[in-house]
C-alpha cells in the first residue's frame, strides 16, 4: 500500500443558489479502494463527483489526487478517469476517434494502440469506425467507459456506469473495474444498484442532502440488512 | 502514459477535433459560403452602377459580408460541446482552459479563412477589380481581420451557447466589436486596391494589428470565466 | 407559503431624499440656464441644450461606463455579488443617460448646423456605448443562473471597456481622413465664465441624479436577490 492516498477529500462544500448540494464531505481512498456511494436523487452525489473530478470548484475544502490538489493545475487531472451521466461523446466522430481524442488529451504515448485496447476491453472494437451518434445508448455507454479508461487512470469516478448496459456490458464493466482496482487504482462508484455496488466496494457510503449519513468499511456491514436500512434512509425526502 | 500535452499541443488537438467534426458534415461551411456569395451578389444590384464604380463598392461589401458569414460559422462553434456534455471531457482532461479557447478559435480561423478564400476571388470577379499587387495585400488584411473576428466571436460564442436566445445574442454581442475590424479592413484594402501608397493604408492597418493583439489577449484571459466552475 | 420560515424582512418604503435633492438641483440649474445665463451669440437659445447634452455625455462615458468596467474587473477578482449589482445598476442608469445624449445630440445638431448626425468621435462612441449597454442588458436577461449571469456580464463589461477606445480611434481617423462638409462640433468650446459656471453646476446636479438613481437601482437589485434566495429556500432547500 502506498503512503500517499490516491484521493483525499476534506471538508468539501458546494452550494447552488442558497442550497448546499455538498455539505462538508470528507473521505480517503487508497490504492485498491472502492467507495460505493448510494443515495436518493438530489442527494448531491453527482455534484460530489464533479468536485472530485475538478469540474467544479468547491466553496470550501480540498481534493488531493496523489497528493496534488485537483484545482492546482492540469497535471492532477491526468490521473483521473470520469464516467458521467452524459456520454461526453462527439456524435459526429467515430467511436475510435472519440477514444483516440481522449488518449491524446491525456498524453498517451501511443494513442491509436491505447484506444484500440480500451475498445476491445469493453467489447466495442467492431464498431470502431461507426459515428458515435448511430450507436444505442448501451453501446455509447460502453464507449464512454472505454474513453474513461484509455489512459489507465489511477482514480476512476463513475456516475451510475451500469445504466443502459446489458449483461455482457455489465460483465465487461465489472471485469474492467476489478482489473483497475487490482492494478492499484481507486474507484468512486455512484450507483443505485446496491448489489453491484457492494460487490466491488471496500467502503460504502449513503449520501443524503449533501452529507454522508453513513460511511463505513465494506467488511463491517451486512448486505442483507443494509438493503432495508438504505431504503429507510433514502425514503425520507423533503 | 506519457506527459499531458502543453497548451499549444492541446490547442492543436482541440482544433483538429473541431475541424474533423466540421468536415464530417460540411453543412455549416457550405451554408456560410453560399450566404457570402449570395450577399456579395445582392449588394451589386442594390447600388446605382452609374453613380458609383463597382470597384469602389467592393471593399465595403466584402468586409461587411465577411462579418455576417463569419457569424454563421461562429454560431456552431460550441454546439457540439453541449450536446452530450462533451465539454466535460475537455474540462476533465489535463489541458489548460486557454487551450480549449485557442483550439476552438483556431478551428474557427480555418473556417473563416476558407470562406474568404472563395469570397475574395468572387468579389474580384463580380466587381471587376484590377488584378494586381493589391491582391496580395488583401490576403494580409484578410488574415488580420479574420484573427480579430475569430478571437472575439469564439469567446462570445462560448457565452451565447448557454443562453436562451443564442442565435440572436451572438450577433448582438459581436457586431459592435466587429466595427473596428470592418473599418480597418475596408479602409486599408480600398486604398491598397486603388494603388495608393502603403503609407495611406498604414494607420488603418495599425488599428487592425492593435485590435488583434488586445483582443486575442483579453479573450484568452477572459475565457476561463465563461466556464461553469 | 405555509412553512414556518420567518417572513421576509423588507425595508419600509422611505422617501428618497437624495433623489429629491438631485431633481431639485437639476431644476434650479435649468432656471439658471434658461433665465440667468446669457444666450450664445451664434447659436441662439438652442445652444442651451449643451448643458444637458455635454453633461449627460460626460457622465455616461466617464462615470457610468467607468463604473461598469471597474466593478466588472473587481467582480471577477473578488467574486463579491455586490459588485455585480453595482455593475448592473451603473449600466442601467448609464443607459438612461446615454439615451439622453443620443436624443439631444440630433436636436442640437439639426437646429445649429442643419444636420441630424455628425459622426464625430465622441458622439459615435456614445452610440456604441448605447449598443453595448443594450447588449449587456439582453445578455443579463438571457442567463438565468445568477453566478453565470454575473460572470458573463463582467466579461462583457471588461471587453466593452476595451472596445470603446478603438471605436473612438477609428472614427477619429475616419474623420481626419474624410473632411466632413459640416462644421466640426466644438468638443470643448471656450465658454465665457457665466456659461462655464452654469455648465459646472449642471454637471454637479447631474452627478447627483446619477448617484441617486444608482443607489435606488442598487437597492432594487439587492431586494430582488433577497427575494430570489427566500423563494429558493421555500421551495427546495434545507
Amino acid at each position: 500500500m502506498t503512503s500517499t492516498p490516491v484521493v483525499q477529500a476534506e471538508g468539501l462544500v458546494r452550494s447552488f443558489g442558497g442550497r448546499r448540494a455538498v455539505d462538508s464531505v470528507s473521505f480517503t481512498l487508497r490504492a485498491g479502494d472502492c467507495l460505493a456511494l448510494f443515495g436518493p436523487n438530489g442527494a448531491g452525489k453527482t455534484t460530489l463527483l464533479r468536485l472530485v473530478a475538478g469540474l467544479l470548484a468547491p466553496a470550501q475544502g480540498t481534493v488531493r489526487v496523489n497528493g496534488v490538489s485537483i484545482r492546482e493545475g492540469a497535471a492532477a487531472r491526468a490521473q483521473v478517469g470520469l464516467v458521467s451521466h452524459a456520454s461526453m461523446l462527439y456524435g459526429a466522430l467515430t467511436v475510435r476517434e472519440n477514444v483516440e481524442l481522449a488518449a491524446r488529451l491525456y498524453g498517451c504515448a501511443e494513442p491509436s494502440a491505447a484506444a484500440h485496447d480500451a475498445l476491445a476491453l469493453m467489447g466495442v472494437e467492431d464498431r470502431a469506425e461507426t459515428p458515435a451518434r448511430t450507436l444505442s445508448r448501451g453501446l455509447q455507454q460502453r464507449v464512454s467507459i472505454a474513453r474513461a479508461m484509455v489512459h489507465a487512470p489511477k482514480l476512476l469516478l463513475c456516475d451510475e456506469p451500469y445504466t443502459g448496459l446489458d449483461d455482457a456490458g455489465s460483465a465487461a464493466l465489472t471485469e474492467v473495474l476489478t482489473e483497475r482496482r487490482e492494478a492499484g487504482a481507486a474507484l468512486l462508484l455512484v450507483t443505485h444498484n446496491l448489489t453491484e455496488g457492494l460487490a466491488l466496494a471496500t467502503q460504502a457510503a449513503i449520501m443524503r442532502r449533501g452529507r454522508f449519513v453513513r460511511h463505513e468499511a465494506r467488511e463491517l456491514l451486512d448486505p442483507g440488512s443494509y438493503q432495508s436500512q438504505y431504503r429507510e434512509l433514502a425514503a425520507v425526502h423533503d | 502514459m506519457g506527459d499531458a500535452p502543453g497548451t499549444l499541443a492541446a490547442s492543436w488537438i482541440v482544433a483538429r477535433k473541431d475541424l474533423a467534426i466540421e468536415f464530417r458534415t460540411r453543412t455549416a461551411f457550405l451554408s456560410a459560403l453560399v450566404f457570402a456569395l449570395l450577399g456579395v451578389t445582392i449588394f451589386y444590384f442594390a447600388w446605382d452602377a452609374t453613380a458609383v464604380a463597382a470597384a469602389d463598392l467592393a471593399p465595403g461589401v466584402l468586409w461587411v459580408i465577411f462579418t455576417f458569414a463569419g457569424l454563421l460559422g461562429l454560431q456552431r462553434s460550441f454546439g457540439s460541446e453541449l450536446a452530450d456534455r462533451a465539454i466535460d471531457g475537455l474540462l476533465g482532461a489535463p489541458i489548460s482552459r486557454e487551450a480549449i479557447y485557442l483550439g476552438k478559435a483556431l478551428a474557427n480561423l480555418v473556417f473563416v479563412s476558407g470562406i474568404l478564400a472563395v469570397t475574395i476571388p468572387a468579389v474580384v470577379l463580380f466587381y471587376n477589380l484590377p488584378f494586381g499587387a493589391g491582391i496580395g495585400a488583401l490576403a494580409g488584411i484578410a488574415a488580420l481581420a479574420a484573427v480579430g473576428l475569430v478571437a472575439v466571436g469564439t469567446l462570445f460564442s462560448a457565452m451565447a451557447v448557454n443562453t436562451r436566445m443564442a442565435e440572436l445574442l451572438l450577433p448582438m454581442l459581436s457586431l459592435p466589436f466587429f466595427v473596428p475590424i470592418v473599418m480597418g479592413a475596408a479602409q486599408s484594402s480600398a486604398r491598397l486596391m486603388a494603388g495608393r501608397p502603403i503609407a495611406e493604408a498604414w494607420p488603418w492597418l495599425r488599428i487592425l494589428v492593435a485590435f488583434d493583439i488586445v483582443f486575442v489577449t483579453a479573450c484568452t484571459l477572459a475565457f476561463p470565466f465563461t466556464l461553469d466552475e | 407559503m405555509t412553512s414556518a420560515s420567518e417572513p421576509l424582512a423588507v425595508a419600509r418604503p422611505r422617501r428618497d431624499i437624495l433623489l429629491g435633492v438631485a431633481i431639485l438641483a437639476v431644476a434650479l440649474v435649468y432656471v439658471r440656464a434658461l433665465a440667468f445665463t446669457p444666450i450664445e451669440a451664434r447659436q441662439g437659445a438652442a445652444q442651451k441644450i449643451l448643458y444637458i447634452h455635454a453633461t449627460a455625455a460626460f457622465i455616461a462615458l466617464y462615470v457610468a461606463f467607468a463604473l461598469m468596467a471597474i466593478s466588472s474587473i473587481l467582480y471577477l477578482w473578488l467574486k463579491d455579488e455586490k459588485l455585480d449589482r453595482v455593475a448592473e445598476s451603473a449600466a442601467e442608469v448609464g443607459l438612461a443617460f446615454t439615451t439622453v445624449v443620443l436624443l439631444t445630440g440630433p436636436l442640437w445638431g439639426k437646429t445649429i448646423w442643419g444636420a441630424w448626425w455628425t459622426w464625430d468621435a465622441r458622439l459615435t462612441s456614445t452610440l456604441f456605448l448605447w449598443f453595448l449597454i443594450v447588449a449587456y442588458s439582453l445578455l443579463r436577461g438571457a442567463v438565468e443562473d445568477r453566478g453565470r449571469r454575473a460572470r458573463y456580464s463582467a466579461v462583457l463589461g471588461i471587453l466593452g471597456a476595451l472596445l470603446i477606445p478603438f471605436i473612438h480611434m477609428s472614427v477619429y481617423l475616419f474623420r481626419t481622413l474624410h473632411p466632413m462638409p459640416i462644421v466640426l462640433k466644438p468638443e470643448r468650446p471656450s465658454l465665457p465664465p457665466e456659461m462655464l459656471r452654469t455648465l459646472l453646476f449642471s454637471f454637479a446636479a447631474f452627478v447627483l441624479v446619477y448617484v441617486a438613481l444608482l443607489r435606488a437601482r442598487y437597492a432594487l437589485a439587492t431586494e430582488r436577490t433577497m427575494l430570489e434566495e427566500h423563494e429558493g429556500q421555500l421551495s427546495g432547500g434545507r
